[in-house]
């Protein structure tokens, strides 16, 4: 046994951290239960500590099926880090809300970033399945955790179906790869299918299924449906979770299963990315123009955000490892950039959302005479979102159309370029409400230290990105996918 | 003067930059501070810009005062700046008209107030602006362009007319949908060369580049497509009046003075020299679109009762000039086209603060109400006139340069460039300048002459004031210098231009090379 519990650390502190916080739930009385946040931004902390300490090695245990390299290990910390600010929207959202079970709500949410953690090192079909699985279950949960709110209860069911459904369409995907290749293991599948001819039919079959499962993951169209309702059924640092956490950990699965696995298969996927990429941004964005509420307009842009993500993908190669690597960094680039303004946003619009301010476009009216650094961050956040001079989301999308550029895809870069020109409209039209307009009320929208320095943090790190992007460029490009 | 050498256009570009955050961090409420904050950094950097303009070796047609700093390693982009002939005489302009602003706007805050914001975004604009004219990146280059965006979009929008909201998030797309491609442009440059570069200078050099003339000019369009709709060229220019014409005074003054000048100047400094060849097969277009906007601006003019959009629509005009210039590709015809660049900036900008000040007293824009404003402020009429006849191009004054040395240049363009087309734009380019003193001419007749109508008759108005005059005698006095000694630009652009020629003549003698094989 190849066992090497160093690099298993992270996890375990992790796994120890949520049971921990739900054991000691229970035996604490209603008004310490805030000791659940304490508890659980300790124990993620203390991950994190582990994941950096693991950085730079590469270590392989269980015959392949779990990895520790770069690539992983930056993951890794993107998802702490996304917990860790979500967590601090949450302990905010949880004090308004009174009603759902901090001791529940953050042991989910631990076991969810557990889920994420696994999936960034698995290189094997079965445990990136489990821990997609380990993912979507307490997510399930905490979409519906305001138990006695009925659209929060929609939010979940609507959830639970959709994901159960892809769910099982992936594994019938994944069992299709097995009866190909005889493997799970991603590193042999991928050998074995190199050596085999006329497979065409069977494996277009198999990745149509894979692509089911992760869509719905990362919400890309059509499997997006139940974005917008869960979204804004759901409490929002949940949302906050779905968007960022759980869409990142949907792409480091694609990946792996794409690129490690079935790399050998580009010409086969490959139009099918650049199809669904063009689609769901095309959609997300169209949506996004007519809604008037903020999460809502968030979960449409959520939506095209992943379409942005998913068309580098639509010029891989079979053979240009150079290529490939272009497209990898760009897509790492963008996620780890997306953890920040999508995060903040979320933060922002949960901050908004607060005594005195609102879920409606039209509350946002007047809010830089309100709230200015609210309003200017929150404007950081969108304009970044679109993609806009000087905040780090413009570089994510120029390492975007690089990639696109570099493999020829000038048709996708086009259509790129014409939905970025339409997602401005709706990301300065909040803009437009919170500067041009004037406010009914003069009373600022008050915030918790926690929350606004969530907040500041993370507009800090979109505006710096912004002016100096080769941090991010750089992590990215350290991550080694290949 | 080592510090200017090394660092004087770096610190010209930043220190406005500087001044923003400095006022950021100001507590609002303190206008006082705030403006002098504002006031020393443009100021610091106009004088800086000055020192460099002293240091410049004129005659010298390559770059000077270079400098290369790692940027962003991980995509290979550099902050790689310089300045020759052709972009120094833009980033005095920029920084004289910006530091001219901050003057005006210390008794003219728009409404809705907000002083510290206000200045703070007009700072954060000139970076943009100065830096356009400086960088030798391309990616360094987007970074800057798209930098003048964000600030400009709430300049408009908060402190606009009343159709502001409209004028902002039009002006924000339009731009945005052409600068995006423009930077497909760049990408597809980069992935072309070998080695692979962002970086202008070398990507002029003979075989970094090496392209099929299809996918030319393929990017040459893609970046033609960004520049033009900053020129605005025709029929590209329908964000122009209307953000024009609702931006606050200070907003229109940069508009018009700078921010329309980096299109221009994008075509002299990237799209031309990098891609030559495709520069030819597109001027006789350019040369085509650029009479259009000639005439059709006139055009424009005549039908305006409202003095600001009036203005607005002149600028569709000159710039119409300036892009006939460049399409020539001569050494007359670059000159031509910095040379109405700057008068046009120095000419149009003065235009926008008197309409600015006309409307402060008046509170409309419309001719038929200004009438008789001869006689009620005659030393604001007599300005107006001043600037008039300047931008219709009399002899003598500024902008008369740049006209007529454009459409010389379309005379004897290029050799090789289709004469009929050329020749065809400079006979309708000729027409427009008729067009053109006649519109200008009837808006006096309308504005300066006559009888005030009912309702304002009663009123009485402040004639000039004596910080107006301050903020515009430079501006003023610049109209009539250059007007009477155009060699101030001139001596500075001639080499550039000249070098820039050469380039396109370069190329065409390789490709001629090769086809004699």
């Amino acid at each position: 046994m190849d066992l090497d519990l160093a690099a298993l650390l992270p996890e375990i502190i992790l796994a120890l951290t949520a049971f921990s916080v739900l054991t000691i739930d229970l035996f604490l009385p209603k008004e310490k239960r805030g000791i659940a946040f304490v508890l659980a931004v300790g124990g993620v902390l203390a991950t994190l500590a582990a994941v950096i300490n693991l950085y730079g090695s590469n270590i392989t245990i269980l015959d392949g099926t779990f990895v520790i390299d770069r690539f992983a290990v930056i993951f890794k910390i993107v998802f702490c880090v996304a917990a860790l600010m979500i967590f601090c929207v949450s302990q905010a959202y949880l004090k308004d809300d009174g009603e759902v079970p901090h001791g529940e709500f953050f042991t989910m949410m631990l076991f969810a970033l557990l889920g994420m953690l696994t999936i960034a090192s698995s290189r094997d079909l079965i445990a990136i399945f489990v821990a997609l699985e380990m993912i979507s279950m307490p997510s399930f949960v905490l979409a519906g955790i305001r138990k006695s709110d009925i659209r929060s209860n929609e939010a979940a069911l609507k959830f639970f179906l959709f994901g159960v459904l892809s769910s099982a369409l992936m594994l019938f995907g994944m069992s299709l790869i097995y009866g190909l290749t005889g493997a799970t293991n991603l590193a042999d599948i991928s050998e074995s299918l190199a050596g085999q001819t006329g497979i065409e039919e069977v494996s277009l079959v198999a990745i149509l299924f894979l692509i089911v499962g992760f869509g719905f993951k990362v919400s890309a169209f059509p499997f997006q449906w139940w974005v917008p309702d869960t979204y804004e059924g759901a409490p929002i640092p949940v949302a906050a979770f779905l968007s960022v956490a759980s869409k990142t950990a949907g792409f480091v699965g694609l990946f792996q299963v794409m690129f490690l696995a079935l790399g050998g298969l580009a010409d086969t996927w490959r139009p099918m990315f650049a199809i669904i990429g063009v689609v769901t941004i095309t959609f997300g964005n169209l949506v996004a123009l007519q809604q008037n509420q903020i999460v809502r307009l968030l979960a449409y842009s959520s939506i095209a955000q992943a379409g942005y993500m998913l068309l580098p993908l639509g010029v891989a190669s079979a053979t240009d490892t150079d290529l490939n690597t272009r497209i990898v960094f760009a897509v790492v680039t963008y996620l780890l950039v997306y953890a920040f303004m999508e995060t903040g946003a979320f933060a922002s619009a949960s901050a908004f959302g607060r005594r005195g301010g609102g879920y409606m476009v039209d509350d946002y009216a007047g809010m830089f005479a309100r709230s200015p650094v609210l309003a200017l961050s929150m404007s950081a956040f969108l304009l970044s979102l679109a993609g806009i001079i000087p905040f780090a989301g413009f570089w994510a999308k120029l390492v975007v159309f690089q990639a696109l550029i570099a493999g020829e895809g000038i048709w996708l870069a086009v259509a790129m370029v014409v939905n970025t020109v339409v997602a401005l409209f709706f990301y300065a039209a909040v803009v437009k409400r919170m500067f041009f307009d004037k406010a009914e009320v003069m009373t600022p929208v008050k915030l918790p230290r926690v929350l606004a320095g969530t907040i500041g943090v993370a507009a800090l790190v979109i505006v710096i990105g912004g002016i100096l992007p080769d941090f991010f460029a750089r992590l990215a490009q350290n991550s080694h996918f290949f | 003067m080592n510090l200017v050498d090394e660092w004087g256009v770096t610190l010209a570009v930043f220190l406005p930059l500087l001044g923003a955050l400095a006022i950021t961090l100001t507590p609002k409420g303190m206008d006082g501070i705030q403006k002098i904050l504002a006031l020393a950094s443009t100021g610091a950097a106009l004088v800086i810009g000055v020192m460099v303009a002293f240091a410049f070796q004129h005659g010298e047609p390559g770059m000077q005062f270079e400098k290369t700093i790692s940027w962003i390693p991980s995509i290979n982009a550099n902050y790689h700046i310089g300045i020759d002939g052709i972009s120094l005489p833009l980033i005095v302009l920029s920084l004289l008209v910006t530091f001219l602003c901050i003057i005006y706007a210390y008794w003219h805050i728009p409404e809705p107030g907000n002083t510290k914001a206000f200045l703070a975004l007009i700072l954060l604009l000139e970076t943009g602006m100065n830096g356009s004219f400086i960088a030798l990146d391309l990616i360094l280059f987007f970074v800057f362009w798209e930098l003048v965006l964000v600030p400009m979009y709430f300049l408009i929008g908060i402190w606009g007319g009343e159709r502001r909201q409209y004028a902002a998030i039009k002006f924000f797309l339009y731009t945005l949908f052409g600068s995006l491609f423009m930077l497909l442009g760049f990408l597809a440059l980069y992935f072309q060369s070998e080695p692979n570069t962002f970086d202008m200078i070398e990507l002029q050099q003979a075989g970094v580049l090496n392209l099929p003339i299809g996918l030319a000019n393929l990017i040459f369009g893609g970046l033609a497509l960004g520049f033009a709709v900053k020129v605005p060229m025709w029929p590209f220019h329908t964000w122009l009046p209307d953000a024009h014409t609702e931006a606050p005074t200070i907003g229109s003054v940069l508009l018009a003075a700078v921010l329309l000048k980096m299109g221009t100047y994008g075509f002299m400094r990237i799209a031309i020299p990098i891609l030559p060849e495709p520069a030819q097969v597109f001027a006789p277009f350019i040369a085509v679109l650029a009479a259009i906007a000639i005439v059709y601006g006139a055009l424009c003019c005549l039908a305006q009762t409202n003095l600001k959009r009036m203005i607005a629509f002149s600028s569709v005009g000159h710039m119409g000039f300036v892009m006939l210039g460049i399409a020539a590709m001569t050494p007359e015809g670059f000159n031509a086209a910095v040379f109405g660049m700057v008068a046009h900036g120095v000419i149009t900008g003065m235009l926008f603060f008197l309409a600015g000040s006309i409307k402060e007293r008046y509170h409309t824009y419309e001719m038929p109400d200004l009438a008789g404003m001869g006689l009620k402020i005659p030393r604001m009429a007599g300005l107006l006139a001043f600037c008039a006849i300047a931008s219709l191009g009399l002899p003598g004054l500024a902008g008369f340069w740049g006209e007529v040395m454009a459409l010389l240049s379309a005379y004897r363009p290029l050799e090789g460039l289709n004469l009929t087309v050329f020749r065809s734009a400079m006979v309708v380019g000729a027409i427009g300048t008729v067009l053109t003193a006649g519109y200008f001419l009837w808006m006096l007749q309308r504005v300066n002459m006559g009888r005030a109508p009912e309702g304002s008759k009663k009123h009485k108005y402040a004639d000039v004031q004596r910080l107006e005059m301050l903020a515009w005698a430079p501006l003023l006095a610049l109209i009539l210098v250059l007007g009477l000694y155009p060699r101030l630009i001139m001596d500075t652009t001639t080499s550039s231009v000249t070098r820039l020629t050469e380039t396109v003549l370069g190329e065409r003698a390789q490709v001629a090379q090769v086809a004699d094989r």
